[in-house]
């Protein structure tokens, strides 16, 4: 799917300082050698296994089937991973990776919170030192991801600048990166930012697609028709789509945040409101104005507040491969909702996204049809800030 | 050919840099004339991005504040022209990818060449992503200038062999700002260069004071400081020409006679 450069279609590349270019390449010859190295895949089999509790369900949800009255719905559930979300998978991969490149400090960037957390605990379980960027809007609407994070041993830094959210965050853990190489990993949380990262964070994240296919397949002998995820910079929904690109007949939909709407500036739908630019180390599409500066996303959802989206997901648009959608936070939150009274189980505002589309297509789908949603993490994170939306306050 | 070798002709290049913009694009031409009446022997003229991830705080409130006020990329470039009208010293705009894409980069380059820029310098556009940038620079007849860094190792060579105009050597670790001390070797990245290439090379990142930049220029062709100045523009505001200018002035010197 990648050339030697990284290049998805034309999205992709590596867009990073001089500084940095030995350590993306020193980066991919280390993936290049231990993607393949079966001792390296054992390890990482065990620890999604025994530690982060793969495989994750596929739960058939009955009852939403028959409320919605279309399409057979079932649940990818990274939800009931350990540290509550899709994240671990890659932050495993990465931790596993780094550790065997003699790296002794995992830096990254976090929106939700759900990819510090996640890094915080692979850092603990490997022994490293941890710090994670995080936004200081964010650190406010996620607080409890914070004291997690602290609790693991890691270092949470306030990202000031910008818009205080997720972009500033990677914006500081990458000028982090540029000024210590040598002894840190920079535990990157999407499918984005400069070449190998895009391909890495998709590799270990499409076990979540391997698995679908083969549990799918198990229970009715078929492919699904459609599977949908939530996009932000894209991790959860290419490793849910990455094993059936091949197969045409299982529609591929990317949930977008669209905030108060598409036609408003308080949107982070990108493939929807951006332009093709260049970026945080790739070539993508990006909200942005006409003089090329980013603009300043909005969404409810923390982990969807990207002004950019990785460079396979721009491809797969580009050859009208996946579909990709926005979805307002009104949608979000009544999907968020609708999931936890329907099913009993809280979907992260997030995965909230993916479910509302769901809800969309569903009753024009037929009986014998399937949809898989991947609900990519747990909505605990998120009581506070949709009571709030609700209009009523609470305190953990 | 662009008039960036007249720099460093017979003498050490002290090179400033100020974000276009900041506090307006007035003082922006007045602190160009004055930095250029001071001793600058080439100008940086930073367009200011909203997400310059190369930069450290002081660039970055810069760039915020430019932005603020109105700056805009054909702003800059009208700015640039004007100028041109007054002072001859060779100028190179310093930018990220994305607002020369944006803009488009032929019509970027065309405009650039029109107010007589001689190069450009994009800190996020490495070697391996440099020729869809470097085709067109060239057909414009400007420079794009390439960094090497003190990671940059086994990689010096390559860069060296294809850099124009001048190579922005990379002082320290991290991103743009003022530090204390500058520990990387630098003679020895130059003499690397010097293996394949003699083209002129300019020490930049944490340089701020005249003992520093002296000591820099010596080791290389010239001194390149951003952040010093900058600061003082974040101080003085419109006041800053007579600040920056006798700073400008102090750093010239001190280069000039290392």
């Amino acid at each position: 799917m990648t050339n030697a450069n990284g290049r998805f279609g034309i999205h992709g590349g590596q867009y990073i300082p001089e500084t940095l270019m030995n350590a993306v390449i020193e980066l991919e010859a280390a993936y290049d050698h231990y993607k393949n190295d079966p001792q390296f895949n054992k390890e990482l089999s065990d620890l999604f296994n025994n530690y982060a509790g793969r495989p994750s369900l596929l739960y058939h949800a009955e009852r939403m089937s028959r409320d919605l009255g279309g399409a057979e719905i079932w649940l990818k559930r990274e939800d009931l991973n350990h540290t509550g979300a899709h994240k671990i998978n890659n932050v495993l991969g990465q931790a596993l990776l780094a550790k065997k490149m003699g790296k002794t400090r995992l830096i990254a960037e976090t929106g939700a919170g759900q990819h510090g957390v996640a890094t915080a605990t692979a850092a603990a379980l490997f022994d490293m030192e941890c710090v994670v960027f995080m936004g200081k809007e964010d650190i406010e609407r996620q607080a409890l991801n914070v004291y997690k994070m602290k609790l693991l041993g890691a270092d949470v830094v306030s990202v000031n600048t910008g818009t205080g959210t997720l972009k500033d965050a990677v914006s500081e853990a990458m000028r982090e990166w540029t000024s210590r190489i040598d002894d840190t990993h920079y535990c990157l949380g999407s499918v984005m930012g400069p070449h190998p990262f895009p391909t890495i964070v998709r590799d270990f994240q499409a076990v979540i697609s391997k698995e679908i296919k083969e549990q799918f397949l198990r229970e009715k002998g078929k492919l699904p028709d459609a599977v949908i995820a939530c996009v932000g910079g894209g991790s959860n929904a290419i490793g849910s789509f990455y094993h059936f690109i091949n197969d045409p007949s299982v529609r591929l939909i990317g949930c977008e945040a669209a905030g108060r709407g598409i036609d408003t500036f308080e949107t982070a739908a990108t493939i929807n409101t951006g332009r093709l630019g260049i970026f945080h180390g790739m070539k993508s599409y990006f909200c942005q104005d006409e003089s090329g500066q980013i603009a300043p996303v909005y969404s409810i959802s923390a982990g969807l507040d990207y002004p950019g989206i990785g460079p396979e997901h721009a491809w797969l648009h580009d050859i009208h491969r996946a579909e990709y959608v926005p979805v307002t936070d009104e949608e979000a939150v009544q999907a968020f909702e609708y999931l936890s009274r329907m099913e009993g189980i809280i979907p992260a505002i997030e995965s909230a996204h993916a479910v509302a589309h769901a809800m969309k297509i569903a009753p024009e789908m037929s009986r014998d049809q399937n949809i898989v949603i991947t609900i990519s993490g747990r909505g605990d994170k998120d009581c506070v800030s949709i009571a709030r939306y609700r209009g009523e306050e609470i305190s953990e | 050919m662009s008039r960036i070798h007249e720099a460093f002709e017979n003498k050490k290049a002290f090179i400033p840099f100020i974000t276009c913009g900041d506090p307006d694009l007035e003082t922006t031409k007045k602190l160009v004339i004055a930095m250029a009446e001071n001793g600058a022997d080439l100008i940086e003229l930073g367009i200011p991005f909203s997400d310059p991830t190369a930069e450290g705080p002081v660039i970055q409130e810069a760039d915020n504040r430019a932005l603020s006020a109105g700056a805009t990329t054909a702003k800059v470039l009208a700015m640039a022209k004007e100028l041109r009208e007054t002072i001859k010293v060779p100028m190179v705009f310093m930018t990220y990818a994305n607002v020369v894409f944006a803009y488009g980069a032929e019509k970027f380059l065309s405009q650039a060449k029109e107010a007589q820029m001689d190069g450009l310098i994009l800190p996020d556009v490495p070697f391996e992503e440099k020729e869809e940038f470097a085709s067109l620079c060239q057909a414009y007849d400007m420079d794009l200038i390439s960094m090497i860094a003190p990671t940059s190792k086994q990689r010096i060579r390559m860069i060296a062999k294809e850099a124009k105009g001048f190579i922005y050597v990379v002082s320290s670790m991290g991103v743009t700002g003022v530090r204390s001390q500058i520990t990387t070797d630098i003679a020895s990245l130059i003499e690397e260069v010097r293996s394949v290439t003699d083209i002129p090379c300019a020490v930049g990142f944490g340089i701020s004071t005249p003992e520093t930049a002296a000591k820099m220029a010596k080791l290389s062709d010239g001194a390149i400081v951003g952040s010093a100045i900058v600061r003082q523009i974040a101080q003085y505001g419109k006041d800053s020409i007579e600040p920056v200018a006798s700073f400008v002035k102090a750093m010239s010197d001190a280069v000039h006679n290392s």
